[in-house]
């Protein structure tokens, strides 16, 4: 499609990060940047008319497993979810496959059908990031990137131990600068090292079996070297204790545990220094399955009292759905309650990971307690900006549900016709009944790709439709002055699941909400310069490690930039 | 004569893809391999004495001729495109990227894509879809492990180094004194290599693998077993359940003496299944010994691009995947196929007759490196350069690990690789077919 220039007229533009909110006017184009109208002249452009339509910038997905080991052996394990929702290849598309675990032709289409043009991968063990890479190549059209899981890793956990910070701070800039990733992950610090031994971590403040290291200092130890660092991106967390009766307890510590840390990024202008991860799965109190009721309100109670840190919400669909976390330990449990099949992934010296089918149903009390936790944190934070649309892709549900939590968001009628399906307990185990909130668009453009894109340190180009930025964009068709959201929520969903129009970088990728073409992609990773004799040293140290523990050679470990489609490192001076 | 040494060169034959290994190179010839078994040792060394293939060959009329690579291409295009339901199979002694582009051109054909671990490692696959797989890297036993079983494999042969560099005789982390800290089980129809390595062996009979595992299950839920299973002991039985319950990480390792005897993917079904029921006690994991070095790679390229790891079907234009109807033996057994493309494999030499005597009577196109029997029944004959050897490319383990392959010398001229030559051969059978060729984006 035309790639020069674009000119949208007359839509009703959400553009948060402007803090433009449904302003009618009009959106320039050239050369996959968003530029001043009055450079476009119209005979020489494509010209949208967006008159009564919505313009939003592309959404920024901050969360979501798309890409790398353990969502392909998902796939390989669950041909019942391939055979799902097919598409035979055809008008220059590949084939799709899959319902909660697309093939990567499915996951770069269907995103695009959304309006999202940047979709972050949210976990991936540091010894098969190659697969990462290899996937997220092949994933038409979306910018992505991915994070690095460093929580459990036996040098970190050495390193924090010892009170050597300035040592860690140098090995994660070369781990991140090696396998080209964008921030540091952490999934059940310390649990998944004791999950090695069949074994899990109960509190922030248990020992780690061997390396006598608590989950706390795990983490405060690396909210501080990402400071050092400078990233743009903070500390991205799965806390202790996921999916547990009680667990928001641990939550509250864990959010405790960034109280007072420095917010230091180098690139970008985020203000958090904690990012916590599908917040609903660990939002639950009780103290058992029967006794187990949303805490949603506490967490977001929390939130509304500090704004260093962010959540993802990790909201429940009411689908049939594959979890699959770094997790290991919790997966196990999982497996031992529904009885379903149970993949298991440990990776030396770095990690582990799990995967089991998983079905929700909002007669099971357990499932609709979920549902209402994430949508209690949603609607009771107030600042929208600490909110960012997920369902943890896909363990609570497929991405191609987000414009149905945003119905929910928007509505209080469509949420109180999801209640009534519920189990009939639901609202003496939740708040979400009395909950009078409803999102406007311009907070559903907040929470779908302005905080996210904030989060993650690149608001300077994505996120938003001020000159200078990407041309990525997505035009709905819903007319806010005919149209109430609240009152017309499942007008809403359609216009949300296929964008009339996605424009990626200049390029027209989806039109009538079909996919018509492929973009220019980039994958965005962390290029640190931190200190380069202390790295010299902390490499010295490594040959031994590798040489004695690992079973790939320390020089085949790294991964080199061939491996990406449209490498775009980031590049950062730390000292 | 200046000599180089290539280090860290990963080998191109088995699924432990043993990344430490030394080619000394003079003149672009290999003159010596260090670190590598017998058997990688054979593949480098091979390449520079064998009888390699370094020109297209067409068979007309019962006759070959040397013909240009544009004319065999032409020629193969042609086939391809005219065949109504044409098996595209091999894959798995390839790099990735190769197997990338062979996913595309199935989709354009509407072929069936299948790759070697139908014949081999496929029952593991069903019996994972049935039950899942609690496995982990080669390296979380090697630190861990203090207990291991080989179950109908023999890796002092299959895969040499397997024990020595993974399981068994390395130091790890928390196993500092190697051997000494680790028991190892060998259960099998015979005392092979492997098994006079062992700690104890357990002589399964033949075909009765099915019998021990579910003994074991009962015996490990404490239900009463009979005085003798499968030709071993109850009390042989109550031992070894013993140890695996009473280790603190044990690894369970099984080959195709599990997914080819009787029982298939029910053997492995109930395998996983007992590892399964060990984790309440302890923890424990299961592997299979993958063969072909970059099986592993195929299974994860097809299932990221298609969704499914093997016998994928896309006669209806969307990937189907039924094995028992889908995989290149039923096919070729029930005659459905009508063209065939074999990419670095040799299945005249491995196929039942039933399935080969069909395939001999349609036309074949071969990309190899050299002689088979496969090549000798093929129509097309493409002359590849060596994944791993020649060509760059990524490989997966057996415990899918990712790993970069190197070239280590230049290929006879002429020998392209796979992946150049499926690029080509894709865009001439879109031309034909008068589709846009799909853009591989793969590295």
């Amino acid at each position: 499609m035309t790639k020069h220039m674009i000119l949208i007229k007359n839509g009703f533009v959400y553009d948060p990060i402007n803090k433009i909110d449904g302003e009618k006017m009009d959106i320039a184009i050239k050369e996959g940047k968003i530029v001043d109208p009055k450079k476009v002249k119209e005979k020489e452009a494509k010209v949208i008319d967006a008159r009564g339509k919505v313009v939003m910038p592309g959404g920024v997905d901050i969360h979501s497993h798309v890409a790398g080991p353990k969502v392909n052996a998902g796939r390989l394990f669950r041909p019942e979810d391939g055979r799902r929702q097919v598409r035979p290849f055809g008008q220059g598309l590949r084939a799709e496959t899959g319902f909660s675990v697309p093939n990567v032709f499915a996951t770069g289409y269907r995103y695009a059908q959304l309006g999202y043009t940047t979709v972050m991968e949210a976990a991936t063990p540091p010894l098969k990031t190659r697969h990462t890479h290899e996937e997220m190549s092949d994933t038409p059209i979306l910018d992505q990137g991915a994070y690095l899981i460093l929580d459990n890793n036996w040098v970190i956990m050495e390193y924090l131990k010892a009170g050597e910070y300035e040592k860690c701070a140098a090995f994660v800039a070369w781990m991140l600068r090696s396998m080209k990733c964008f921030g540091i992950k952490s999934v059940n610090p310390g649990g998944d090292e004791n999950w090695g031994w069949g074994k899990n971590i109960s509190s922030v403040r248990d020992r780690v079996i061997y390396f006598d290291i608590s989950p706390a200092e795990i983490i405060q130890g690396l909210i501080r070297v990402n400071e050092m660092l400078g990233l743009p991106h903070s500390f991205h967390i799965h806390c202790n204790n996921l999916g547990l009766p009680g667990s928001y307890t641990t939550t509250l510590e864990t959010f405790g545990l960034s109280d007072g840390m420095p917010i230091s990024p180098k690139v970008g202008e985020r203000s958090q220094n904690l990012h916590v991860a599908h917040i609903q799965f660990y939002s639950y109190g009780g103290e058992d399955w029967k006794t187990f009721e949303s805490k949603g309100d506490e967490v977001a109670k929390y939130l509304n009292n500090h704004s260093n840190i962010t959540v993802c919400l990790g909201q429940v669909t009411f689908d049939e759905t594959t979890t699959m976390t770094a997790d290991g330990p919790f997966e196990y449990l999982l497996q031992s309650i529904n009885k379903l099949k149970w993949i298991n992934r440990d990776v030396e010296l770095e990690t582990s990971s799990g995967i089991v089918p998983y079905i929700y149903r909002p007669r099971s009390l357990v499932n609709a307690v979920q549902w209402a936790a994430g949508l209690e944190v949603a609607l009771l934070t107030k600042n929208p900006w600490q909110i960012m649309m997920s369902t943890d892709h896909p363990n609570a549900g497929p991405f191609t549900r987000y414009p149905r939590v945003v119905k929910w968001l928007v509505s209080k009628k469509a949420r109180e016709e999801t209640i009534a399906k519920c189990h009939e307990t639901l609202p003496n185990r939740s708040s979400i009944a009395s909950i009078d909130r409803e999102y406007t668009l311009y907070e559903v453009a907040v929470v779908t790709r302005a905080s996210a894109a904030e989060a993650l340190g690149i608001s300077g180009f994505k996120g938003h439709l001020g000159v200078g930025a990407d041309a990525d964009v997505a035009i709905y068709d819903f007319n806010p002055e005919k149209q109430d959201p609240s009152r017309e929520p499942e007008a809403l969903e359609k216009a949300l699941s296929r964008a009339l129009y996605t424009i990626k970088r200049g390029h027209i990728v989806v039109e009538n909400g079909e996919v018509v073409g492929d973009a220019p992609k980039r994958v965005f990773w962390a290029d640190i310069c931190f200190d380069e004799e202390l790295e010299k040293q902390v490499l010295d140290e490594l040959h031994e490690t590798f040489a004695k523990y690992y079973t790939v050679s320390m020089s085949n470990y790294p991964i080199s930039e061939e491996y990406l489609v449209g490498s775009t490192p980031i590049k950062i001076t730390s000292k | 004569m200046p000599e180089r040494v290539v280090s860290d060169v990963v080998c191109p034959f088995c699924g432990c893809l043993c990344d430490d290994i030394e080619v000394v190179v003079r003149e672009n010839r290999i003159v010596e391999v260090r670190e590598a078994c017998a058997l990688g040792t054979a593949k480098f060394m091979s390449l520079s004495v064998g009888e390699r293939i370094t020109k297209p060959l067409l068979r007309v009329d019962g006759s070959v001729r040397q013909v240009s690579l544009e004319e065999a291409l032409k020629e193969a295009a042609k086939m391809l495109a005219d065949a109504e339901r044409p098996l595209l199979y091999g894959w798995s002694s390839t790099e990735c990227g190769a197997q990338a582009v062979g996913v595309a051109l199935a989709e354009v054909l509407g072929g069936v894509l299948d790759n070697t671990s139908s014949v081999c490692h496929g029952p593991t696959v069903l019996a994972t879809q049935d039950v899942g797989c609690p496995s982990c890297t080669l390296g979380q036993v090697k630190n861990r492990a203090d207990l291991i079983i080989y179950w109908g494999c023999n890796p002092m042969q299959a895969h040499p180094r397997h024990m020595s560099r993974y399981t068994t005789f390395p130091r790890g982390f928390f196993r500092e004194r190697g051997v000494k800290d680790k028991k190892i089980v060998v259960i099998d129809v015979r005392h092979t290599e492997t098994a006079r390595l062992a700690d104890r062996f357990i002589q399964v009979e033949l075909g009765k693998d099915y019998e021990l595992l579910a003994a074991m299950r009962a015996a490990l839920k404490e239900y009463e077993i009979p005085e003798k299973v499968a030709g071993v002991s109850r009390k042989d039985i109550l031992e070894v359940v013993e140890l695996m319950k009473n280790c603190q990480f044990g690894a369970l390792f099984f080959g195709m003496g599990l997914t080819m005897s009787f029982g298939k993917h029910r053997n492995v079904d109930n395998a996983i299944s007992l590892v399964k029921d060990l984790n309440a006690y302890t923890k424990f994991i299961i592997m299979p010994m993958r063969g072909h070095y970059n099986v592993a790679g195929a299974n994860t390229v097809f299932t990221w691009e298609t969704g499914f790891p093997y016998a994928v079907d896309f006669s209806r234009g969307y990937p189907r995947y039924n094995p028992g109807e889908t995989a290149a033996n039923d096919v070729l057994q029930n005659e459905e196929c009508d063209a065939a493309l074999i990419v670095a494999s040799d299945p005249v030499s491995h196929f039942p007759a039933k399935a080969v005597k069909h395939l001999a009577s349609i036309p074949v196109i071969s990309i190899d490196f050299h002689h088979t029997p496969t090549t000798e029944i093929s129509k097309v004959v493409i002359p590849a350069a060596v994944a791993g050897v020649e060509v760059e490319g990524t490989a997966y383990r057996m415990d899918t690990v990712p790993i970069r392959l190197k070239k280590v010398v230049e290929p006879p001229e002429g020998c392209l690789p796979d992946r150049e030559i499926l690029r080509m051969l894709l865009e001439k059978v879109c031309e034909i077919k008068g589709v846009e060729t799909p853009v591989v984006k793969h590295a």
